[in-house]
């Protein structure tokens, strides 16, 4: 027999290390407790949305209701935390986020039971009723939720190993990006399991996985009770993180946000949801902060990805990596040069519509500086220019996209003479 | 007396008012090679649904070595050693060659559902795949996207996917349809290689191919077996003349 491949082969190592010292240097590169707050949530998003991606990406399975155990293993994270302040039980805040993921796999069992009977449409949709079901529930409940005003606690108990309290920051935004980096290494562990492999069978084919002796709902359990810890880790990281939780990270809102976290980074790679998360929060976090139309945005981001590139952001990735192997890559420079014109066009037209008008709405004025010009929306010659320009840079867009599409081609061409 | 490898009693379907299987009794002993022939719309497919639990009987007993396996589930019985292919190719689009084949034996190994082990460090997992691969001819595929393959080829994975988990009591269903000449001659040869101290039913319009392969033949007639027995005895029983000339006249 042949020796099975090494575990860690020198690709493998430089990409997990190039992983693994991005997010524990990233912290140097600025002092601000707003980049620090930011890394914290792309490294609690990144475990989230990969663990909505071992559903719809790996096992086929459209949830509408993954907040739910993100939610839960929050409150549940939420409430060991408040029973160690009261010293009730001794668990090291280090291994909080364990307890809301096991919060959230105890979840995945119950919930996961009744989800995952059916696959299609009819998961999606129960995982819907049952977010939903779960959401109202948390306002009855007050005394698990916390009701209207959540759940809060703290989570400075003392000097715990080396030292460490969490009081600052940066300690627990190590705290996260550890929990982080395990939880990535374990689903990407698990994605290459037998279970891993039947999930995919099982994606493609439920029927005929049943005729290779799997049963396909046992494996889609067996799924959502695995990814159920996963969010409920996030949950607990969350929760620590903020120190409150309130109802809404269990709401369809959340769920909505996972599902465009996926989409946008790709479900089809494992790192696709990574991307997604990235790019997600930062434009959350950042556009949130410069303009109260930021949701529009997103829908737009959204519609563009699902037109454009239903791959996601990870397919373009991949696509122009292959590109740069054969070295064609360079040819395509010129086509795209040409086409960001047209796209700042429609960008610049479409943005200056949207924030005027979100500021007639809010404010009962049209008016906009921008960089020393005054826009004005109650002004004809204001909309002239801008349906001008959109009008123009959609023409142009449509003339370029020719160009980029026939190169991309012509690369494609040379890529696969060079195979033959 | 061992117990013969597959038995039906009985066996009948209804869709509705419909019946498309009626009283069927077989007896297929190990190691035989047996076709199911007849007429297009006789229930022959429906058979083999009924057999691997695709679909429910309506009334009979379904026995597999002896055991009766009417009321168990496709995995269940699968687990047993009964494999099938499909008419319609049904393999993992999204998954290599590599990984269908792999996929397919994992739980014969007894890998299950296991979520700790390594897969690609599972031996003997990726030796027998590539066995199989190279059985079914398939070697320079091997790490090609199913849905990639040509036609014939996809149709010689659906096979290596029946056979894969080690099953001995295999259902082909029309495993040379749409097939050229010569593409029909190789998958006959494979069939003939894989199923190699198996028990194999197949249902086959090819009478070529029938002919060529079968120990045995039955005759399905608007869900009714109307005769038994070698191909030699087939060819010359009247009521199978009667049936098919009697279909074509009908037609006529």
């Amino acid at each position: 027999m042949k020796p099975p491949p090494p575990l860690l082969t020198a690709r493998r190592l430089l990409m997990w290390g190039g992983y693994l010292a991005l997010i524990l240097l990233a912290p140097l590169l600025s002092r601000s407790g707003y980049w620090l707050s930011l890394l914290s949530q792309v490294a609690i998003m990144t475990v989230f949305a990969l663990s909505f991606n071992m559903l719809l990406g790996q096992t086929g399975l459209l949830s509408f209701g993954h907040a739910v155990y993100y939610g839960l293993g929050a409150m549940i994270t939420m409430h060991a935390l408040i029973a160690v302040n009261q010293h009730v039980v001794p668990i090291p805040v280090t291994l909080l986020p364990l307890v809301g993921g096991l919060g959230g796999l105890v979840f995945g069992v119950l919930l996961g039971y009744v989800t995952t009977r059916r696959a299609g449409t009819t998961f999606a949709m129960i995982s819907l009723g049952i977010g939903e079901m779960v959401a109202a529930s948390s306002l009855m409940f007050p005394a698990f939720s916390g009701g209207e005003g959540g759940l809060s606690s703290n989570r400075v108990i003392g000097k715990g190993w080396f030292g460490i309290t969490y009081g600052p920051q940066i300690q627990i935004y190590y705290l996260i990006a550890l929990w982080g980096f395990a939880c990535v290494v374990a689903m990407y562990a698990l994605a290459h399991t037998p279970l891993g492999r039947i999930a995919n069978a099982v994606r493609d084919n439920p029927e005929r996985a049943e005729f290779i002796g799997y049963n396909p709902q046992v494996v889609r359990f067996l799924m959502v009770v695995l990814a159920g810890f996963f969010a409920g880790v996030a949950g607990g990281l969350t929760a620590l993180n903020y120190e409150i939780v309130t109802s809404e990270s269990l709401h369809a809102y959340t769920s909505g946000l996972v599902i465009m976290m996926a989409f946008v980074g790709g479900v089809g790679y494992f790192f696709g949801p990574i991307l997604g998360a990235l790019l997600i929060t930062v434009l959350q976090m950042a556009v949130s902060s410069l303009t109260a139309a930021w949701l529009f945005y997103f829908g737009l981001l959204f519609l563009v990805v699902v037109l454009y590139a239903p791959g996601g952001v990870a397919s373009v990735v991949v696509e122009h990596r292959r590109l740069w192997h054969a070295g064609v890559l360079g040819r395509l420079a010129p086509a795209y040069l040409l086409a960001a014109l047209p796209v700042l066009l429609v960008g610049a037209g479409v943005v200056a519509v949207v924030e005027t008008v979100y500021r007639l709405m809010k404010e009962d004025s049209a008016r906009l500086r921008v960089l020393g010009f005054t826009l004005d929306a109650s002004r004809g010659l204001f909309w002239v220019a801008v349906v001008a320009a959109i009008a123009l840079g959609m023409l142009l867009l449509r003339k370029v996209a020719r160009t980029v599409s026939d190169e991309r081609h012509r690369a494609y061409a040379t890529l696969r003479q060079e195979r033959t | 007396m061992t117990a013969p490898a597959l038995r039906l009693v009985d066996v009948s379907k209804s869709f509705g008012r419909t019946e498309i299987v009626r009283d069927v009794n077989l007896e297929v002993s190990r190691g035989e090679r047996h076709a199911i022939i007849g007429p297009n719309g006789a229930g022959k497919s429906t058979l083999f649904n009924l057999i691997s639990a695709r679909f429910p009987v309506s009334s009979g007993r379904i026995e597999l070595n002896g055991d009766d396996i009417t009321s168990l589930r496709a995995f269940e019985i699968n687990r047993r050693g009964l494999s099938r292919s499909f008419q319609i190719t049904n393999i993992f689009h999204n998954l290599t060659v590599f990984d269908n084949v792999r996929c397919a034996l994992l739980w014969s190994l007894g890998y299950r559902y296991s979520f700790w082990r390594r897969l690609s460090a599972l031996a003997d997992a990726r030796e027998r795949a590539d066995e199989v691969i190279q059985r079914i001819g398939l070697r320079r595929r091997r790490d090609t996207l199913a849905s990639t393959l040509s036609y014939a080829e996809q149709r010689a994975l659906e096979i290596g996917v029946t056979l894969a988990g080690g099953a001995d009591v295999v259902l082909l269903d029309e495993p040379t349809a749409g097939m050229s000449r010569s593409e029909t001659e190789e998958a006959v040869a494979l069939i003939r290689r894989v199923s190699e101290g198996k028990t194999l039913v197949m249902v086959e319009h090819d009478m070529g191919v029938v002919f060529g392969l079968a120990d045995r033949i039955s005759v399905l007639v608007y869900g009714r077996i109307i005769a038994t027995g070698t191909p030699a005895e087939i060819r010359a029983n009247p009521a199978v003349q009667e049936a098919y000339l009697g279909t074509s006249r009908a037609h006529a």
